[in-house]
């Protein structure tokens, strides 16, 4: 008799999570946690201007203070060639400034003491001359001619441009605008925001000269990256490398990168031969890391009276900071901001973008986010909404008529992406079915008796997820598949380890669904491990929503080498040729008896114990897995909102979201990817930014001014489901954890706009916060668009 | 604050610090320690006691990932002085259930999906149990409100919700 997938914890169980018997109990092990003999402890002086020349160091008052052991300055770092490290995109970063600061929130220097306390106060005592330089804080004065120009560190770099780039075909898409009907247009600010995990970034380096050996422990979600990237900075041998990702305390993004304190810790313990932990405090974590977005977009859609598009032209300008470091696949420098429209049958677009230098914090601009992906389809979606008022049609109806439809799959878009598989038309009519979409112009007049306004913002975007395929994604230069290795013991339990890292995915519990469902080995029996490159095979970590479509995979494909020499061994075991053998879950039987077979923990035994003669022993493998294509998952939100008209303040009534990503290998755990990240989206649409004044000083350096939503405000979500499997993935799975981030934002704007529209209100740049809202509904005009920046909202 | 500051480690504290004694009650236990006075409750939960459940987000009582019962109330011990603390009683998430059996609290967590990356859990579960002590049958918006101090990035809280009612529920049938 087959066993029960599902009681067994196979594909589709809802399995409740193994991770959390630590978590719960306070014994989750966090950088932070981990305490080695003799350990010192790091501090990071920052600057607190945002562009200035550095005249003079000195830090004599902070040697002096009992309990210093070694004080970095940029000087110091520079005579070891570690002033400067490359960053993910071919720019270079400094790690301690020597010659000027560029940011607010830049490292200056660096103190190693026996204790935080003593390392904060020598800190103090540092004393930095700085003569301050002119501040540049968004694309528009960083391209003015008379800019000064902040990377004058940079031979051959003129002005403060990082790129120009473009994809498309110009003049085809030009012809179609001119046949148009009607060409709508459409311009807006995505704005600067940040991950924010609640843990900061740390790092643990221990350096053993005995050994030569260097081990680091650090909130990477990324740890082989990074273990290449220290034997290609610093120079040491990558076989005395070990980097260790414990557990961490969220991701989102911000921790792929590898920043400044990394890089400094390590040398301290060089120099100091002692084990030297640096704790980032969250300001430093807010105003120095990887933020998101911060583009400004602006666009053209021609069509055609019956809501047919016909074209679309983009331009994009975005603010990097003062390091080119977006983490972003090598060919493209705008990340994947042409998959914009993927939902849609465009036949003719055209994409132009232009990066600048500002005298802000650089980043790696992920943020739940594949890529740039996030501003690409909020731009599509407020776009489809204004195209469709433009139209007088019905947004619902005007995206259904342009939807890729599907029997048309794979579906090749104008830039030339290939999405896979979908059924857009079945998850739009399920959500306007559960939000009362009809209903909607009643209830709408309802409340204008009560004097609120009312609106409905839709929002639909299918997205790439899942970085490879090897040939077109790398970083720098480095191909992006995944692994995992499988090692089955004797007694049918095992081991899996892959080059993924978990930040609160719940690979420990979903990866050992993956192997129940592929070899009927009770998840349970099977422990799962990451994040130390001593032992998991190498990987490109956890970002762009790629673990199951890459890692995954791959955990399924170690675990089909698995069961192929297991049937070797279940042949030997009963007497018959390999091809007279049959698989059900969990074991092997005689094709002409079924009750003559064999257990695939009885064929592990073997594997140790009686393999065929001229077979190797064991059960174990690994397979590297280099998907074919992207994964591409489909959402569709609508949101309805009430708005206050005498304060700008609203109400989020109800939430509806349909996701389509494939097979659920665990939907719990799916469901929480899902609101968590819905949660993310209505933080960005209503609150969460960093804007900076014109002196470069960041606004939303902290928990006060950087708002992250409560229990309180967070609205509730409704989730519904639909599964076209992914044809390409050996499980049929698709990414999902960046979806809601991705889609949701566009809902909660394009409903508070729609609640505007009579009013004459075509954007309102994100956060809606009440201020924004009121002036817009007060002024039926526009808030937000291309820089120059308003400050002081 | 340093590790060399505490009695358990027997060497005396360096420079002309003044030094404090203090007693207070963890989970139970009483637990003397010499300190600086200006060392704060999260550093000596975590440093001096090695309790790591106690975690720290913001050092500045925004994320609630310190969050510990003092006397019974939840507070932030991020922003409280460890010297606050002499003479009463603290309870932190290593004080939640026993070896051997979960606070409803612990499970409802757990069987609600409550938690992902489990960084803010500790202290979102000890808002939750501060609450349930003082009001066995919250609401939906209660629990919202009782847990507004505590920041979670990872789940929308939606699943922490659920996870306060699943435990609420299980210590009114206890």
């Amino acid at each position: 008799m087959s066993l029960d997938e599902i009681k067994i914890g196979g594909m589709g169980a809802s399995r409740r999570r193994v991770e959390d018997n630590r978590f719960i109990r306070g014994k989750g092990n966090y950088v932070d946690d981990i305490v080695l003999p003799g350990m010192l402890h790091m501090e990071i002086l920052r600057s607190p201007v945002a562009h200035a020349r550095i005249k003079s160091i000195d830090t004599s008052a902070a040697w002096d203070m009992p309990g210093v052991r070694l004080v970095l300055t940029g000087e110091m770092m520079a005579a070891r060639n570690l002033a400067w490290m490359p960053t993910l995109s071919y720019d270079t970063a400094a790690v301690l400034a020597t010659d000027k600061v560029r940011f607010q929130g830049q490292e200056v220097c660096a103190v190693i003491a026996d204790d935080p306390y003593i390392a904060k106060d020598a800190c103090a005592k540092i004393v930095v001359d700085y003569e301050i330089l002119p501040v540049i804080v968004n694309p528009v004065q960083a391209a003015a001619a008379d800019a000064v120009q902040i990377r004058d560190d940079k031979e051959g770099q003129v002005g403060n441009k990082v790129f120009d780039w473009e994809i498309g075909d110009k003049a085809k898409t030009d012809k179609a605008f001119q046949d148009a009907d009607v060409v709508s247009k459409l311009e807006l600010h995505y704005p600067r925001t940040h991950p924010s995990p609640i843990e900061c970034c740390g790092s643990i380096a221990d350096f053993d000269r005995a050994t030569s050996k260097l081990t680091v422990y650090m909130t990477s979600q990324a740890p082989h990256i990074v273990r290449a990237a220290v034997a290609l900075v610093a120079e040491l041998p990558e076989q005395n490398i070990r980097i260790v990702s414990p557990d961490i305390g969220g991701g989102f993004g911000n921790k792929v990168p590898v920043y400044p304190g990394y890089v400094i810790s390590i040398l301290a313990s060089i120099l100091t031969e002692r084990p030297v932990k640096w704790i980032e405090d969250k300001t430093g974590n807010l105003i120095s890391t990887g933020f998101g977005r911060d583009v400004y977009l602006k666009g053209e859609m021609a069509l055609r009276k019956d809501g047919k598009i016909l074209a679309f032209r983009m331009n994009t300008i975005s603010d990097h900071g003062a390091f080119f470091a977006d983490a972003q696949p090598s060919k493209f420098k705008i990340g994947l901001m042409h998959s914009t429209f993927a939902a849609y049958d465009i036949p003719n677009a055209h994409l132009f973008a232009t990066g600048y230098y500002t005298n802000k914090a650089p980043g790696g601009v992920a943020y739940r986010c594949s890529f740039r992906v996030t501003e690409a389809m909020f731009f599509q979606e407020r776009m489809m909404q204004a195209a469709a008022d433009d139209l007088g049609m019905d947004q619902a109806e005007f995206r259904r008529v342009n939807f890729v439809k599907d029997d048309d799959f794979p579906h090749r878009t104008a830039f030339g992406f290939l999405t896979d598989s979908g059924q857009y038309g079945k998850c739009l009519d399920i959500a306007l079915e559960a939000i009362n979409y009809k209903n909607f112009e009643a209830e709408k007049a309802e409340a204008a008796k009560r004097g609120r306004l009312l609106g409905i913002g839709i929002s639909t975007m299918t997205e790439p997820l899942g970085a490879g395929n090897s040939r077109e994604y790398d970083i720098l230069g480095i191909k992006m598949f995944d692994s995992a290795e499988l090692r089955v013991h004797m007694t049918g339990k095992a081991i899996l380890r892959t080059g993924a890292k978990s930040q609160g995915q719940g690979h420990e519990t979903t990866w050992a669904q993956i192997v129940a469902h592929e070899l009927g080995i009770p998840a349970e029996d099977i422990v799962v491990e990451e994040g130390d490159t001593d032992t998991a095979p190498f990987g490109m970590g956890t970002y762009a929503s790629r673990s199951t479509p890459v890692a995954g995979a791959a955990v399924a494909m170690v675990a089909r080498k698995i069961r192929a020499k297991a049937r070797k061994i279940a042949a030997h075991l009963l007497e018959v040729s390999e091809e007279d053998i049959e698989w059900e879950l969990g074991r092997f039987y005689v094709r002409s008896n079924k009750d003559r077979g064999v257990t695939i923990q009885e064929c592990a035994m073997a594997a140790y114990s009686n393999m065929p003669d001229g077979m190797e022993p064991g059960l174990e493998n690994t397979a590297y897995y280099d998907p074919p294509n992207l994964t591409w998952p489909f959402a569709c939100y609508i949101c309805k909102v009430e708005i206050d008209p005498e304060t700008g303040v609203w109400d989020v009534l109800q939430f509806v979201a349909v996701d389509d990503c494939g097979v659920r290998i665990n939907p719990m755990i799916v469901e929480g990817q899902i609101m968590g990240g819905l949660t993310e989206a209505y933080a960005m649409a209503n609150m969460q930014y960093q804007t900076y004044d014109e002196e470069g000083n960041c606004i939303g350096a902290n928990y006060m001014d950087f708002l992250l939503p409560t229990a309180w405000e967070t609205p509730g979500w409704e989730l519904y489901e639909v599964v076209t499997p992914c044809p390409h993935h050996p499980i049929g799975a698709k990414g999902v954890g960046e979806c809601a981030t991705v889609a949701g934002p566009a809902a909660f704007v394009n409903a508070v706009v729609n609640a505007l529209k009579d009013k004459g209100v075509r954007n309102i740049d994100m956060p809606l916060m009440p201020n924004r809202v009121y002036e817009a509904l007060t002024t039926g005009k526009d808030v937000g668009g291309m820089p120059p920046v308003r400050s002081g909202d | 604050m340093s590790s060399s500051l505490f009695e358990e480690v027997q060497t005396p504290p360096s420079g002309d610090i003044s030094v404090r004694r203090v007693t207070i009650n963890v989970n139970g236990e009483p637990r003397t320690a010499d300190i600086e006075p200006r060392l704060l409750l999260a550093d000596l939960l975590r440093q001096g006691l090695a309790l790591t459940g106690t975690h720290k987000g913001c050092d500045t009582t925004n994320c609630g990932a310190c969050t510990v019962l003092f006397d019974g109330r939840p507070v932030k011990s991020c922003t409280m002085l460890a010297a606050q603390a002499d003479g009463h009683n603290v309870q932190t998430v290593e004080g939640l259930g026993t070896a051997s059996e979960l606070d409803p609290v612990q499970e409802g967590f757990k069987q609600e999906h409550g938690l992902q990356c489990g960084f803010c859990t500790p202290g979102m579960m000890m808002s939750a149990k501060a609450l349930l002590e003082r009001n066995p049958n919250p609401t939906e918006d209660e629990i919202r409100w009782a847990l507004s101090g505590n920041l979670c990035r990872c789940t929308g809280y939606q699943n922490i919700v659920k996870a306060v009612l699943w435990a609420a529920e299980k210590m009114r049938s206890n």
